[in-house]
Formats: structure tokens, sequence, C-alpha cells
């Protein structure tokens, strides 16, 4: 209260220790803040440059939502009155900016905008700074207010950047002119596009001029006169790596940050390093970056500094492709053995990205999971080795050398947890592929498995009963060793519930059922339907929310969480091929005490985590499923429909003009269904532009049973509609009728044509036709997340074309759309817009028709 | 924009805190014992910059800090300051206090915590850089030590105002005027120029 009454005191000693106290002391929140704002106000209104200082100072410092409601109207005003002095315009631009960032909404745009650009050409450097702050934070969120800020920051910024260092006097530190001023007014122009051509000739020579004043020799010995060069050196650089459009001035640059590598300065060493990670993404410099990639495994090896060390790590991560990828993991993995701890997780989720991204050849890539395990396997995340083992399943061609390597890497006599997991999961999938070798038997194998059992965690321990019962599947011989091992009271009276179910359930089933039930129940896993990697999910998470809230990224995160526990949900347990095995011991009169138990599919965690999207696009009983629809047009396989009685499973492929699609009908029921009967319903415009060939199914399916219908499918001209799918059948007493899209679209019978950039432009202004082109803006529905929009562009069927737009951040694409009658050359560019969280779609192709309806349907997609 | 300014000695005896953003109070001592922690244990030749982490804000945020004899100077900055800028801007700070208090060493701010809250004032406003320049900053100061004298300073001020003083919530500042290890003898700073 006290403070208060200083504040309205007319002595300047005295209001000034009134408006410390506030600032350093009040809280925002406090009641007194009505009777500050007063006072204030009247400071504001005093015309005494002082006073209005204090006061503004005040302003900035506390930056309360309520000052801000309070002045928001008001200081806009004083920045741009003509008679305001230079020191307090300085404080009303960045008190300014200050209250803009607490409460956005609350300061009002108008007609001072355009006279606030004009400060850029105020006399008074102080003033121009300020300024420039504000206008940069400003033009962010209302680029085309600020427009003309470009060409008079470039032409303030060659003032500067050719005067001699006295011209500025004051504003010279240490021999450089204006060092600050330089870099704000640098960031400024981060904010937009490379300008038009007059203005942006002015602005490469400044460029050009920043970047040869590095290479004179110092003006002073002094470590200050370097920091200053070097800071608005680094700023021009991020500003040509933010334009992209200059490859001179980007290869200088490079060569630029190339010599800072080996600079005496730490500093400078970690802001070369960082900076030429943004660099390496762009395509013109992509390969002068990799030259110095001995130079940054150096500074990865020998740097003493942790923090330059993980810059050298994002750098490898960044200029990394097929080329290089050997090279670049081989290093990373023998850094990890020596890592600092704080930084291990994200080197172990780079390297298997990478691994996984740049594998030319899957055994190199399982050998590298295994080494990362065996390396920091506390540092493998669960991610991680779901994913080694969702690509183990998914491509044939490894699983036996995967099966020998993790035999062999698990008869260390101390191997990890993780290990283990992926030892356990793989060779009860495919133990049988090396069970020839004498030296890895059946037994062998099981016993070295189990060797490990009683060191490991539950979880752990249940997926080993799983592989358990696998091999029992595989190999009949070791039946009675692993019957006996079950029925050991150390597993069929655990404490655990889950190991006590799943080993009683085990027992039964391999008691009880026969042979073919056995291969049925236990067959190998489907494989897993592509998806983004979750691991890249997980790094995503890592580094933090990005630019984007990523809401449905969290989501999907989370599910996992939820259901990532040892027990798998049933609903997703049968979710593509292997029926529900529960449902089956059922049907055998034979049920295990607990009739809900979790069914033995192995690996109950990891199904969850494949299935995770599958299981959140459980939707009601809903006639249209649009949704699920949608999903289908980049992707070809997955869970078309489910409900509580049945799930409907699609996998398809085409090729040119032809299809295939196989239809699985799961019962997920203990009851039969009679009379089933799926059909096929086209529309008459549809009928004569695609035909669909198809035999009838078995009219009974049985409870837990799964039935399989292929759909032929020929492409005789493009279409819009999709086809129907009707299915009826009785299921207990009623009548059941289900109806649903069949995701057959155009976009399937796309043959992806890869071409250069040259090719693609002419083609592309070939089509320019106002009908042949159709574009549509529209806010992103997803978070725009890069590489997941790149496989969706790739899902929908076109080729991806790197590195022919100008603009990186723009995807390009390009393909033939295969029908009997014609081909359909169709180009794509997509321009996503960060800041308003939009896209901009653009289609060309020969026929109005198509371009429209590609046009719907990759739009629905973002 | 900047987070927060921390001075403290190779004690970890924080001897200025200016946050501008609002923390509770044992928040704001733990983040200057977490960054002090962090920036002992560094080398006094390897980088100037590391990430603070989970400090303030997360993995968007720097901490630039310099060491001077005994004092720490660091500053929690966000990515869209220029680094070395702000290395530069501590440069300016810490030369400004010399300039002010003519060799300014740990006892200075102690003594004139006000004084250099003033000067702070003048360099670094609400988180954003005001003035760079020196001579401008010193310029103001010596206008307002002249404005001080002119008024008879805060003793000869008006009984109302010595009150104010007086009744200031104490409790609430002795974090900054820890008088409790003076008699270790505190060495200059070194030079500038």
């Amino acid at each position: 209260m006290e403070a208060v009454n200083l504040l309205s005191s007319n002595r300047y000693t005295e209001k000034q220790i009134g408006y410390l106290f506030i600032s350093v002391l009040v809280n925002s929140n406090s009641e007194l803040i009505r009777l500050i704002n007063n006072a204030i106000r009247n400071d504001l209104a005093s015309r005494n440059p002082t006073f209005m200082g204090l006061a503004l100072h005040c302003i900035a410092n506390v930056g309360s939502r309520e000052m801000a409601e309070a002045f928001a109207g008001e200081i806009p005003k004083i920045l741009v009155a003509g008679d305001t002095m230079d020191s307090v315009k300085q404080s009303a631009a960045l008190c300014l900016l200050r209250l803009y960032r607490t409460s956005p909404d609350l300061v009002p745009m108008g007609d001072w905008t355009s006279r606030v650009v004009h400060l850029l050409n105020d006399q008074h450097l102080g003033v121009v700074t300020a300024a420039t702050s504000l206008i940069t934070t400003l033009a962010q969120k209302n680029p085309e207010e600020f427009k003309t800020s470009v060409s008079l920051a470039v032409s303030r910024l060659s003032r500067i950047v050719t005067s001699a260092s006295t011209d500025l006097q004051d504003y010279t530190y240490y021999f450089v002119p204006a060092p600050w001023l330089s870099v704000k007014l640098l960031r400024l122009l981060q904010c937009y596009p490379p300008p038009d051509p007059a203005v942006r000739g002015r602005l490469t020579e400044c460029l050009e001029t920043i970047l040869n004043k590095a290479q004179e020799p110092p003006k002073s010995k002094k470590v200050q006169h370097s920091n200053a060069k070097n800071a608005v050196l680094f700023e021009a650089i991020s500003l040509i790596i933010h334009h992209d459009s200059e490859p001179n001035l980007l290869v200088r640059a490079c060569n630029q940050l190339g010599q800072f590598l080996q600079h005496r300065e730490t500093n400078l060493r970690y802001l070369a390093l960082e900076s030429m990670c943004t660099l390496a993404s762009s395509e013109f410099s992509h390969e002068a970056v990799k030259t110095h990639i001995e130079t940054v495994i150096n500074a990865l090896k020998t740097e003493r500094d942790v923090s330059v060390r993980q810059r050298a790590v994002d750098l490898l991560y960044a200029m990394c492709d097929r080329s290089s990828a050997q090279q670049i993991v081989a290093e990373m993995l023998s850094y990890l053995e020596t890592a600092d701890y704080s930084i291990r997780e994200e080197i172990v989720l780079k390297v298997a990205i990478l691994a996984e991204k740049y594998a030319v050849d899957y055994t190199w890539y399982v050998d590298t999971i295994l080494n990362l395990i065996r390396i920091a396997g506390d540092y493998v995340s669960e991610e991680v080795w779901y994913r080694v083992i969702q690509i183990v399943i998914n491509r044939d061609d490894v699983q036996g050398y995967a099966a020998k390597t993790v035999f062999e890497a698990l008869q260390a006599p101390a191997c990890h947890e993780n290990l283990v997991k992926v030892g356990g999961y793989i060779l009860g999938e495919f133990g049988n592929l090396i069970a020839g070798d004498p030296r890895s038997s059946p037994l062998i194998q099981f016993n070295l498995l189990h060797s490990k059992f009683h060191l490991c965690s539950v979880p752990t321990r249940a997926l080993l009963l799983s592989a358990y019962i696998k091999f029992v599947n595989l190999f009949p011989e070791v039946k009675t060793t692993i019957q006996d091992v079950l029925r050991s009271d150390s597993q069929l009276r655990n404490a655990d519930v889950e190991l006590q179910q799943r080993a009683v359930e085990y027992l039964r089933l391999s008691t009880v059922a026969s042979t073919d039930i056995l291969a049925t129940v236990l067959e190998e896993m489907p494989p897993f339907p592509e998806r983004e990697s979750s691991i890249l999910a997980k790094l995503k998470k890592k580094k933090g929310p990005s630019t984007v809230t990523d809401l449905e990224e969290t989501k999907r995160e989370r599910s996992v969480d939820v259901n990532g526990g040892p027990e798998p949900t049933p609903a997703s347990a049968s979710a593509v091929s292997t029926p529900s095995p529960s449902a089956d011991l059922l049907g055998l009169g034979s049920a295990p005490p607990a009739p809900t138990g979790p069914p033995p599919s192995s690996g109950g965690g990891l199904l969850v985590d494949v299935f995770s999207d599958s299981a959140s696009a459980v939707a009601p009983l809903a006639p249209g499923s649009e949704d699920n629809f949608a999903r289908f047009v980049c992707k070809n396989n997955g869970v078309l429909f489910e409900n509580q009685l049945l799930q409907i499973g699609l996998k398809s492929e085409f090729r040119q003009n032809l299809g295939r699609m196989f239809i699985f009908y799961g019962n997920k029921t203990s009851t039969q269904f009679l009379s089933f009967t799926p059909t096929l319903i086209c529309s008459d415009d549809l009928q004569s532009d695609l035909n669909l060939q198809t035999k009838p199914v078995d009219p009974t399916v049985d409870g837990g049973a799964q039935v399989q219908q292929v759909v032929n499918i020929e492409c005789v001209s493009d279409f819009t509609e999709a086809p129907v799918l009707n299915i009826q059948f009785r299921y207990g007493g009623t009548f059941q009728n289900v109806s649903v899209k069949l995701p057959i679209t155009l976009n399937k019978f796309f043959q992806p044509t890869e071409m250069a950039s040259q090719d693609f432009f002419q083609r592309w202004k070939q089509l320019s036709n106002p009908q042949q082109e159709v574009q549509n803006i529209f806010k992103a529905k997803h978070p725009m997340d890069t590489e997941i929009t790149k496989a969706k562009i790739i899902g929908f069927g076109s080729a991806l074309l790197e590195e022919v737009d100008p603009n990186p951040a723009n995807f390009v694409g390009a393909g033939i759309i295969h029908t009997k009658t014609t081909q359909i050359g169709c180009l794509l560019r997509l321009e996503p817009n960060l800041q308003a969280q939009m896209y901009r779609l653009t289609l060309r192709t020969s026929k109005e028709a198509v371009s429209q309806r590609l046009c719907e349907l990759l739009s629905e997609q973002f | 924009m900047i987070q927060a300014i921390l001075v403290f000695n190779n004690h970890g005896k924080p001897r200025l805190v200016r946050f501008y953003q609002r923390f509770p109070e044992e928040i704001q001592q733990q983040i200057v014992r977490e960054t002090f922690h962090l920036v002992l244990k560094r080398d006094d030749n390897i980088c100037n910059f590391l990430e603070g982490g989970s400090l303030i804000g997360g993995s968007d945020y720097k901490l630039i800090y310099r060491h001077y004899a005994t004092l720490y100077f660091v500053f929690c900055v966000d990515s869209s300051e220029s680094e070395l800028g702000i290395l530069d801007l501590i440069q300016v700070f810490v030369e400004t206090l010399d300039k002010c208090f003519e060799n300014v060493c740990e006892l200075d701010l102690i003594f004139h915590m006000d004084k250099v809250h003033y000067i702070l004032q003048e360099v670094v406003m609400g988180g954003m850089v005001l003035e760079t320049n020196m001579n401008e900053i010193v310029a103001q100061m010596e206008a307002q030590n002249r404005l001080e004298k002119s008024e008879g300073g805060l003793s000869a001020a008006p009984a109302r105002a010595v009150s104010a003083v007086k009744n200031i919530n104490l409790p609430e500042i002795p974090r900054n005027i820890n008088i409790g290890d003076l008699n270790i003898k505190v060495p200059n700073l070194s030079q500038f120029v």
C-alpha cells in the first residue's frame, strides 16, 4: 500500500522506488493492481518522459493480463505519436511487445501498424532495434499487414553493413556496427519468403558482404569483436538457409560453417553444428554438408563438452542418407558406449530410426538393433523392440537370419531383458527356421530361453510363456518338456494372476487340443499393417511439442500406454486373421476356470501397440463409416468395420487397372452366423466404370471363425463413387444388416512416376488449362508432420518427388491412373502453411473429373 | 525472449535474481540451485551455452552464461534470441556495471542492490532487450543520479517515503541481501579494457 502511495508522488526518487518494488515483488494478481494501474495511467498521461518511462517499464515487467486490458489501447498511441521522445518510444515498443506476448487477443491491430513499420527508418538506432523486435513478433502472426517492412529492413540492413565502423558511433560495439540491430533485422527477414527481385538483389549483396567480412582479418584481438561479428554472421546464415534459394550463398555458408567446425572457440563449434543441422535439410547444400562428415564424427569422439557432442549427434542424424547410413550408425553405436546418460535414450531412438529408414539390407538392420540393445539395453524403449519385431515379421527374407542372430546373442551369459523379449518372440515365431541345425535344436532353444526365465520381470515371463506354447506347435518333440514346465508349481500357482492364467490356459490347450487346432491357434503372426513407425512418434514426443500441438499423436500414444500392459484386450487381439482362441476352447467344452481370460496371443503388449490405431477407431455401429473409408484411401490393409458381433478386415493389392481385395469376415461371438450373405452393390453409373467379380461365401460362419472372400476388381474408366458392401446374416434369432462403403477409390489405380524437376514443370505447364486444375485450400485436421504427410502421399499411390519444388516444405507428386480405356497423368502439389495450419492442394490431370475426385480424396487425408 | 537473469557467486549465493515470468518463491530458489549445479561443473574453456532442459519452459530454452572472477551471470532465453547476441549482452551489462561502480566487485552488487536493478532495467525490460548502447545506459544512470541528488536522495526524503521503505514486507527481501559470508575476501572482477 505504501508503495502505491509512492507511485503517486511527484518526486522521482520516490516514484522510482515504488515502481521498483512493484515490478520486483508484486504478484500479478494482487488486489492492489487496480490502484497501481491508476497510478500508471496518470504517469503515462503526464508527458514527462522520465515518468512515462518508469510507467512503461512497470507495465512490461509485470506484464499481466489486467495490465494488458488496461493499457493495450493506449500504448500504440504513444508509440506512433510524433512528439514522443526516443527513449519513450523505445520503451513503448517493447512494452507493447510484452503485452502482445502475454495476451495477443487484447492488442488491437489498427492503422498504427503501418506507422510502426516506418519506425524502421527512425534516426535513433535504439528505437529501430526495439521496433524491429516488435515487428518481428507481430509479423509472425499477421504477415500481410507488415509486408512493407521487408524492403525497409533490407535497406536499413544494407546501410549498416556497408557503413564504416565509426559511422554509427555509440552503436558500434567493438568495431562491429550495430550488431544487435543487424541480428534483429535478419530475424525479421526470416519471417518472410525471399522478396521480389529488386529487393532480393540488394539483400543478396548484404549477405555476401557479411560473408566476406568473416574472411577479413579481425580488427581487434578481443573476443567481443569476433563474437559480435559472428552473431551477425550466424544470423545471416540462418536467413540464407531459410530462403533456401541461392545455391551459391548456401554453399558459401556451408563452407564458412565448415571452417567454424574446427575453430578454437567452443561456442563457434557449437553454433556451427547447430546451423549445419538446419542446412543439411536443404536440397542445394546437402552434398556440401556431407563433405564435413569426418569432422563431425571427430567432434563426436573428441569434444569435451556434452552440449557440443549432443549437437554433433543431431547433425549426424540430419545429414544421414542412404550412402552414409552404415558409417554414421556405426559411429553412433560406438559413441553410445561412452555417451552421457542424459542423451543416451535419444541416441538410441535416432539410431533405431536411421537404421530402419536407410536399411538396404535388413540383416544389417537386425544386427544394429540387437547391438543397440546389447550396448544400451536400459535406454531402449518398448517402441524400439516392437518395431524390430514388426519388421522381422513383415519381411520373410530376414526371419531366418534374425532367429539365428538372436539365438547367438542370447548365448551371452548376461543379456538384457529387452533382448530376452525380442529373443522369446522371434524364436517363438521363427525358431523352426533354425531348428535344423543341431547346435540350435528345439530343446536347446527352449533351454536357452528358459535359463533366462527366472531373471526376468513379469511381462517378459508372460511373453516367454507364449513363446513356449508356440514351441509346442512348432516342435512337437519338446511338448512334454514344456508341459512339465507349465505344470510346475512356480507357474501354476504363481502369485501373479497373469502368469498363472497363462500357464493354466496354455497347459490345457496343449493337452486338449488336436494338432490341427494347435496349428490354427498358434499359427504364425500375420504381417502387421504398415503404419508410421512408433519410434518416430516417440522421438517427436521427446523433443517436446514442436510448433503444433500434436493432439492426435498424444491420443495415440495414450492409447498405447493404456493398453501397453500385459493384458491385451480381446477385441484387438482377434483383429486380423488369428481367430480368438478362447472362443475355440469354449466350443470344445473345456473352458479354463477364468472364461474371459486373455487369449494366448504371444506378446500381448506388442499386439496392442500394433493395433492401437484400429482400437481407437472402433466405431459404434455407424451405418456410414465414412471415417474408416477415408483411412483406407492411403492404405490397403486394415480393419474396415467392427462391432460387437462382426469384424471386417481388408487386404488389397492393385496393379495398373486391376486389383484384388481380400475381405475377412470375423465372427466375434461364440455363436454361429446363419445365412451369411455379403453382397457388393454398385450404382448404375459405377457399374459401367468398375467391374467387380466375387464368389459367394459359405452361408454359415462358426463362432470365432473367420471367412475370406476375394473380390477381383477391374477399373474400366475413371469413377467417383465407391461400391457398397452389404452384409446380412442371422445371429441367434435376430436378423442383422450392415452396410459399409468399400474403399475402392480411383487413386488405387495409380502407378507412381519418377521424374526430374524439369520434366515435372514442363508437364505442369502443359496442363495449364483451367479445367484441368483443381485447387483446394483447407484446414489441417491432423498434426502437420512432414514424415506422415510423405507417407500419406506415397500411400495415395503417386510418386513423391523430392527436390522438385524450390520450397522444400512443399510436397510434389506424380503418377498415372490406369484404367482399361485410358491412362491419365496426374501431377499434384501440396503446400503446407504451418503458421495458419492450412494446406493448399493443387491437382493437375488431363481430365477434369479425375482432378476433382483425386483432390476430394486427398484433401480428406490431412 | 529472456525468461530469467540470475547472478550468483562461486558458492551459489544468489546476488541478483530477476524472473520475467512468474514463478512461486520455492520454484525460483530451486531453479537458482539447479542452474548453479549445472553451471558449476562445467570447465571454463567449454562452450557458454547449455540446454536448460526441465528448468524453465522445456527444450526450447537455453542457458547462456559467463563467468567473471567470482560471479556467474546466467541468462535463460528462448530460441528467438541469438546466442552470441546474448553473450555480448552479458558483456555489455557487466561493462556497464563496471563503469557505474568503477571496478565493480561482488560487494557492489550486495550493497547497491537497487542500483543494479536500475541498470538492469535499462538493459532488459520485461524480458526484452531495451538498450545495448553502453554510453546511453551510463548517461541514463547519471541523469538518474542527478535527479536523485537534486531531490536530496532517499535519506532526505520526507518521512512518508522512509516509513514506506521500512514497512515494506521485509521477509521477502533478504534472499538478495545475504550478509552471511561478508567476511570472505572478495576480489575485484577482472578488468575489461
